[in-house]
Parts: structure tokens; sequence; C-alpha cells
């Protein structure tokens, strides 16, 4: 092998192989490039741009990469050769600037996206938000609608094109929520209550899951989110869910028993009788220390 | 009597039965060779009392090869796991072993096989370069590889005694406090790495003073090897980023030992503050390690250019630059905690900085080639490879320091990619560039260049048909550190692929192997002299195999490529030879280490009469240590000359 087929070899085999695999992966669904809430469709966006920034350095890195080394290889001995080079304040001067100017423009994208990001700010729509309380367990996933009354388990049922306002804490090791269709991932922790608003603009069936681990269970923390298409039909499915009575109920008692360690998968649906439930999760951590205060809704967040 | 030790901490799953028989089996042959050849002795004075630097550096590097062997079994199991038994509900491994075994995966690979080179290739590779005999506390060096050999281990005793920790390798609690991981996985992590981590830090205290007070006459600051200020920015990091870890482990320990609460759920403790601090540390531990392999390219690529390396200034001031930026992007590994949007931006920005010095280092590089004449020889083509990857890497890496697309991708696979590209494409090639460089300085012949370059091959492809699917999976939705999902996913195919990779990888590590046996075994015919590249630094000055003493002769150094200028101005060295101090061989740093390892295991345990008597012995032998008074010998002007005559005579 010529020392310059090592050279191309090694500039080629990542993009071949980068190639292959998006290749493949564009066969797939890849939720991250196919968001379907505008959350996750800045963030698509945001990765586009920042992608299509870093050419501006990539591109000449592997350009020159190639060039020199082959140009200058030992055995041309037509190419040019200074031993004694030190250097050259110009061209250095350049190669601190043009990184400086690329970070500079990304600063200021950075900047402008993290706040209109920040998951601690409801999204603005002239739609009134749904407000979900979520509880990360050992290991499964609790849904709190104070407000409808209902809890569910490993399902979460939402509107298309309404908000929906989570709060987010753990009951157990840290975990986090995350769904990738939506956007947005917030870890969940105890006596901690974390925000995060999504939105989903279409209907479907979008996977969630724990992306941190909590222990054996972690890998069975996933459920689906079901985006129904209007706002009409979650309060059918609502109602339609409170006309039945005989579904279990959930109060602190229940609770308590219902938040041990499980590795069961199943949906539940479950009549909510203590709206602050929620809150007491979150402060049931506190109360055990008499330095803190113990007000129900004392969240890290008010 | 033996604390929370019963008979059931013997292992019971059969992988694991199987992992300790192999490791038992093979420790055995080993005894049983060294026993029969009768190596004992030699083995203790010629190397495990040994304060000399160069034999020090061997056997860092010679533990952290057999950690990497144990670190990529480690992943054989979790990729296999994960191609193939991922969608069946019958997996010969159980979700508590597969998270034990990343767990044990990230903390092996980082701690005892990127610090265990980085140490090794100092040790080596520092006096040498500026022109010193020694290093500034040769026993304390000795005591820094013996902590670090106690916490290795020390981690490797879990395999056959209890559990190692599931809680991954930086162990977030709640999941790493008492409450829901009771056994003794994450004592074991605490103790392993508290006893190695005051090793790592006394070595960052020793080299940084060794260079500041050690170097050749005539050696300025700006005249040092870029190598060597590239040890000093890693090694004001140590000094600064270990501490935090040591004091964060203490207060998980307590936590752990004695109840206490600093990072408990309840009880007023903080886990956030937890995760604050381990990444205060975890951050600079990344620069700890990719920095040095910075410096191992900066002196390879002029060398094999035969031309100066490009914009040297710039490059000291990349360094340390990223020295100072790297305490100040901590928070970029949380973006997902709920901080506010100015905290968020704040750290993002500062992380996308760090990417302005190192960029300027990449087209220092590049333009080191420009008007060179550049020779592809291993050493060189890791090089190549390294930019290749480590460009791709610090792309990814950008994009997870914009808080908008880190919220997105923040602990899928993603972000392992990441980190692998910058751990393996940097570190590692690093270290298999370095490997292939100066591997003849200490040996006397070379590697065997063809197989050298079929490892290279297997390494690259494999490691990119290992991460770049990974990449593909993050963004298909794909968390780190599952053991299980559902094949409707469409994922297995690129789980599939990633396994593939490793396997690739794998035979990369087997024809390293098989390059080491046969350059060993072909070491006449692959023989060559001191300095077998045309070196430019002082390191290639001596002779070959090295004297104990390093240089016979101090001559002042007066330009920048020291060794260089020598030999193109023609100039003799000084033949005037004078008594050399050398240090005499010590067993404190394996008593030391031996007792720091009785005092974690101890304390592991709960067998405090155990923990009592060898921290006594501890504090003891340390006292002790500093009372020695045979503390080194003199090589007389005319055992140097004589040595010198034998050593350079052959092939001067």
């Amino acid at each position: 092998m010529k020392s310059w087929h090592a050279v191309v070899a090694i500039i080629l085999l990542p993009i071949i192989i980068g190639l292959a695999v998006f290749a493949y992966a564009s066969t797939q669904h890849v939720p991250v490039f196919d968001p379907q809430g505008s959350v996750g469709a800045h963030e698509k966006d945001l990765i586009l741009f920042t992608l299509a920034l870093s050419t501006v350095v990539v591109i000449p890195v592997f350009l020159m990469l190639g060039i020199f080394a082959w140009r200058y290889r030992d055995t041309n001995h037509k190419a040019a050769y200074t031993p004694d080079a030190e250097g050259n304040r110009w061209l250095e001067l350049l190669w601190w600037g043009i990184p400086i100017a690329i970070i500079a423009v990304l600063s200021v994208v950075t900047w402008v996206s993290t706040h209109a990001l920040d998951p601690n700010k409801p999204l603005e729509s002239t739609v009134k938000p749904l407000n979900v309380q979520v509880v990360a367990l050992q290991w499964r996933w609790l849904f709190i609608y104070p407000e409808q009354r209902i809890a569910s388990v490993n399902e979460l049922v939402i509107p298309a094109g309404t908000p929906v306002n989570f709060r987010i804490t753990a009951d157990g090791p840290m975990s986090a929520l995350w769904i990738p269709s939506l956007g947005t991932q917030v870890y969940a922790m105890t006596g901690m209550s974390s925000k995060l608003s999504l939105i989903a603009d279409h209907t479907g069936t979008f996977r969630g899951s724990n992306s941190n681990i909590s222990g054996t269970g972690y890998s069975d923390m996933y459920f689906n989110v079901k985006a129904l298409p209007s706002r009409q039909d979650f309060d059918s499915w609502v109602k339609a869910f409170n006309d039945r009575p005989k579904h279990e109920h959930l109060d602190l008692d229940q609770y308590l028993t219902f938040a041990k360690p499980t590795h069961d998968k199943s949906v539940q649906y479950l009549h909510l009788h203590d709206v602050s439930l929620y809150d007491e999760i979150v402060s049931k951590y506190a109360h055990s220390d008499s330095g803190h205060h113990s007000s129900k809704h004392e969240g890290h967040e008010e | 009597m033996f604390g929370r030790l019963t008979l059931d901490a013997l292992p019971h799953d059969p992988v694991t039965i199987g992992g300790v028989a192999g490791g038992t089996v093979g420790l055995l042959i080993i005894i049983a060779a060294m026993t029969y050849f009768k190596k004992w002795g030699w083995l203790w004075r010629e190397w495990l009392t040994s304060l000399d630097p160069k034999k020090i550096g061997v056997m860092y590097i010679v533990v952290a090869v057999i950690m990497l062997l144990r670190g990529l079994a480690d992943v054989a199991m979790l990729r296999a796991q994960q191609a193939i038994f991922a969608t069946s509900p019958n997996s010969p491994i159980s979700p508590d072993l597969f998270q034990q075994v990343f767990s044990a995966h990230g903390t092996i690979m980082i701690f005892f096989v990127a610090m265990g080179v980085i140490f090794g290739l100092i040790n080596l590779i520092v006096p040498l370069q500026i022109g010193a005999r020694d290093v500034a506390f040769p026993l304390l060096n000795s005591i820094s590889f013996w902590l670090f050999v106690a916490g290795m281990v020390l981690m490797n005793v879990s395999l056959g005694l209890g559990e190692f920790s599931a809680a991954g390798w930086l162990a977030y609690p709640p999941l790493s406090e008492l409450a829901y991981s009771p056994g003794t996985g994450v004592d074991y992590w605490i103790w392993s790495l508290q006893i190695a981590g005051v090793g790592s830090l006394l070595s960052g205290v020793n080299f940084l003073i060794t260079i500041f007070l050690m170097r050749r006459k005539g050696m300025t600051l700006m005249k040092m090897p870029i190598f060597v200020w590239s040890v000093v920015t890693s090694m004001v990091l140590v000094i600064f980023a270990f501490p935090i870890l040591t004091a964060t482990l203490a207060m998980l320990g307590l936590d752990r030992l004695l109840g206490m609460h600093f990072f408990t759920a309840d009880m007023g403790g903080n886990p956030m503050m937890y995760v604050n601090l381990i990444w205060a540390w975890g951050h600079p531990e990344v620069y700890i390690l990719v920095l040095p392999a910075f410096g191992v390219f900066s002196e390879i690529v002029p060398v094999f250019s035969r031309k100066k390396l490009f914009g040297y200034t710039s490059m000291v001031l990349a360094l340390i630059a990223i020295m100072i930026l790297s305490f100040t992007v901590w928070l970029h590994h949380f973006f997902t905690m709920g901080a506010g949007a100015n905290v968020n931006a704040f750290f993002g920005i500062m992380t996308m900085v760090i990417a302005v010095p190192t960029g300027v280092k990449v087209f220092n590089w590049i333009f080191t080639m420009f008007r060179g004449r550049v020779s592809f020889q291993t050493p060189m083509l890791w090089f190549m490879a390294f930019v290749a990857t480590f460009t791709i890497g610090g792309v990814t890496g950008v994009l997870m320091a914009v808080p908008g697309i880190d919220f997105v991708v923040h602990n899928s696979l993603f972000l392992v990619a990441h980190f692998h590209n910058m751990i393996i494409g940097g570190v590692l090639f690093g270290a298999f560039a370095a490997y292939a460089y100066w591997f003849p300085k200490f040996t006397g012949f070379r590697l065997h260049e063809g197989l050298g370059k079929v490892a290279f091959w297997c390494w690259l492809v494999g490691f990119l048909v290992a991460f770049l699917p990974l990449y593909a999976l993050g963004f298909m939705g794909a968390v780190r550190r599952m053991d299980h999902y559902d094949a409707s996913l469409g994922w297995q195919g690129l789980f599939i692929a990633a396994g593939v990779g490793v396997l690739i990888i794998l035979l990369g590590v087997f024809f390293q192997v098989v390059q080491l046996a046969y350059s060993v075994w072909k070491r006449k015919e692959l023989a060559v002299g001191p300095d077998p590249w045309g070196g430019r630094t002082l390191e290639w000055a001596t002779s070959t195999p090295i004297a104990e003493y390093n240089f016979a002769t101090l001559d002042a150094v007066h330009d920048r490529d020291a060794y260089w200028t020598v030999k193109k101005a023609h100039e003799k060295l000084s033949a005037q030879y004078y008594d050399i101090h050398v240090p005499n061989n010590s067993g404190y740093g394996a008593l030391i280490g031996a007792a720091a390892l009785g005092v974690g295991f101890a304390l592991i345990w709960h067998i405090w009469w155990l923990a009592g008597v060898s921290m006594i012995a501890l504090i003891a032998l340390v006292i002790s240590s500093t009372q020695r008074t045979d503390v080194e010998h003199v090589i007389t002007a005319r055992e140097v000359a004589l040595t010198e005559k034998r050593l350079r005579g052959k092939r001067a």
C-alpha cells in the first residue's frame, strides 16, 4: 500500500461509514428528526444550523489534512521543504480568528435559543394549557391530572395543539423524562419539582422513556404518549373515564403501597382522590428534616 | 470477625463465576511460573521496589494494558447483550449484572486504563525530555504507583467477593446511597477510586515540581518540549481537580458508612450538590487525559514531517487556555437539571469557547506538515486518524454545548458516542502513537511495522463502525445504559453494527498482542539505534538501552529542539564524567499500597479491627518512610565512563 492510499483511506472512511449509517437510519423512525411539536422542531433546526456552521471548520480541516499529507509526502521531492519554518503570525491569527468568529455567531444563537427553549418557561399559546404532574418511581411513571382527577400509570394521554405544562418529581433515584418526538427532557428528582412545557402539534402515539439509570428496572421505564386530535376529544375522554365509577382510587395511603419498587409494566388508570398528592410526594422528603419548611406546596421552583 | 463478609459474597451467576475462574487460573499460572523460574526476588529487586521512573512508567503501562483487556471484555458483554439478547426475554446477563458491568467498564477505562497510560507515559518521557536524571520525589512516585495498584486490585476483588457498583461510572446519588444500593458495590467504587485518586494527586504534585525545578540548564519554560508543556497543564488540573474528587468521595463514603446525609434524598441531603462536585472534578479530568495526548501528537508530527512544530507559542497558549477554561464548563453535563436559561447559556458558551484553542492546535498540527517531508509510519497514521475522528467528536461536542440541542440528546447514545469519540480518538490513539514512537527508545528494537498497520486499520474501522451508529441511535431515542428494548423500535440493526465494530476493535487488539510478541521474537532484526526517527528532543540523546542515570553529562540546552540543534551543529557531548547519585530501591511504596488496600477492603466489608490495624500500619509506614537514611547510592565517574563506553560503543 502506498502511503497516500492510507491518507485517502483515513479521510474517506469516516465519510463512507457515516453515510452508510445515515442511509440505514433514514429507513427507520428517527423521532428527533421527525418532531411532532414546536419544541422538538426548534431543537431539530438548532441541530441542523449548528451542523451547517461547523462545516466551515470541518471541511477545511479534512481537505488540508488530506492535501498536505499527500502533497508533502516524503517521496515527493518536488514539493517545497522549509524545515526551519517556525510558524506564521498571520496564518495563526487567521485560525484564532475564524473559530472565534464562528463561536461568536453560535454564542448569540445559543443565548437566544436557550432562553426561548427554557423548560421553566411555559409555552406561549392562546390555548389554555393542560397541567400534568409526573412522578418517576422505581420503575414506572405516574402521571397525575389534578384538574381532571385522573392518575395514569405508564401511559400519558394529551390533546394535540394544547401546551402541556409538566411538573416533574421523583420518589426514588434521579430519573429523567424524555419524549424524543416532542423535544426537551428534564431530570426528575426527589424533593424537587422540575418544570417542562411541551406541545404535540399532531395526533399520534409517541414513545417516552427514562434516560437516567435508576436501578434494575430502568430499561422498562418507557411509556406511550397518546396525542388525541383535539381538546374536545380529550375532554370527552376524561368525561367517559369519570362516568365509569368502577376504577380504582388513588390517595396518599394507597400511593405509599403503590410507590414501592415494582417491575410491573402494565398501564393503569386510576381516580385521583387526593388532588394535592403530588405536592405531598414532593414535600415528603423535606418533612423528615426540621431545618426545612414542611409546607405542602414547598416545591423547588416556588 | 469478618463484618459483612460471609460465604454469600462469593459469585452466584454463571457469567461472573466464569470470569472469576478465568482470572484466578491465569493468576495461578503466573504465580506458579514465577515460582518455578525463581523470579520473585528478581521481580522485587528490579521492578516492584524500583524508584526509577523508567521502570515505574513501564509498570503503570503493564497494569493499564491488563485493565484495558478487562474493560474490553466488559464491553464485549455489554454489546453482546444489546445486539443479541436485548429483544429476547432469556438473557444470560441480568439487568443487575449488566449495570455492574457498564459501571465497571467506565470506571476501569478512565481510572485504571487512561490514567495509567498517561502517568506511565509521563514517568517514561518527562524526566528524559527535560534532561533530568530523576523526578523530584522518587519514593513519592513509587507510593503513587502503588496506590494506583491498590485501587486497581480493590476494584477487581469486587468481581469475586461481593459485587460492583450498579450506579454508573459516576455513581449519582440518591441511587448510590444506602437507601437504593445497600450492598458493597458502591463501597468498592468509592474506596478503589479514593485510594487511586490520592495516588494521582501525589503524582500531580511530583511531576509539576519535577518540571519546574529539574529542567536542564538553559531549558527555559518556552524552550521546553511541547509534551512537557502539555504535562504541566495536565498536572495543574490534577492538583486543582483531584482534591474535589477526594472530598466528594469522602462525603459519599460518610453517608454510607456513618449514615450521614450529604447527598441523600431525605434529611436535607442534596444529590444535586454531588452532581455539581463530581463534574467539577470530572470535566477537568477529561482534559487531564487528553492534554498529554495532544502533547504526544505535538512531538510526533514535527519528527515525522522533519520540520519544526508550527506555532509553538500558539500551542502553549492554547494549552493554557484549555487548562483554565476546563474549570468553567462543568455544568454542561447537566443542562437538563432545571437551571435557569442564563446559567445554561453561560456554560454552553464557555464550552464552545474551548473549541477555539482546540481548533488552533489542529490547524497548527496540519500546518506542521505543510512544506515538510511527511513519512507515514504508524505514529503518523495514528495522528491522521486522530484528527479525522477527533474533529467529528469536536463537532458533536459543540452540538451538545448548545443547551437546546443537549435537551434532546442528553443521556442518549449520542452522548455515549461523543465521549468515546474524544477518549478513544484522542487519548487512546495518542497513547498508541506514543507506544509506536517511544517503544524503540526503551527496548532497542522497533515494533513490527506491518502488524502495527494491520492493528491500526482494525482500530480505525472498528472504532467508526462501533460508534457512528450510536449517534444515529441517540437521535432514534435510544438511551444509554439500557439492556433491553422492544424489537419494533428498529434499533437492533445499528446495535448489531456497533457490536461488529467492537469485534473489529478486538481484532485490532489481537494484532497488537501479536505485534508485540513477534517484535520481541524478531528483536535482533528489528534492532535500531538510540535515535531511530531523527528525534528532536533530549530523550533521543540518551543511549539505548537507557542508563539508570539517563544522562552521563548535563550539557546546557540552547534551543527548543535541543537534540536536533546538537545533531545539526555536529556538537560533541561533553565526555567529562562526574559521580552520580541515584535513589536506592525502596519497598515502602508496595507496603503503603498494601496497607491502603487493607483499609479500603476493611471499610467496604465493615471489618473494623482490620480497618484499625491497616490504618495504623499505613500511618506508621508513611512516617517511617520519611525517616529513611540510605536514600541514594553513588555511581562513580569511572563506572559512568565504563557504562557509557559499553552502551554507546556498540552502535556509536
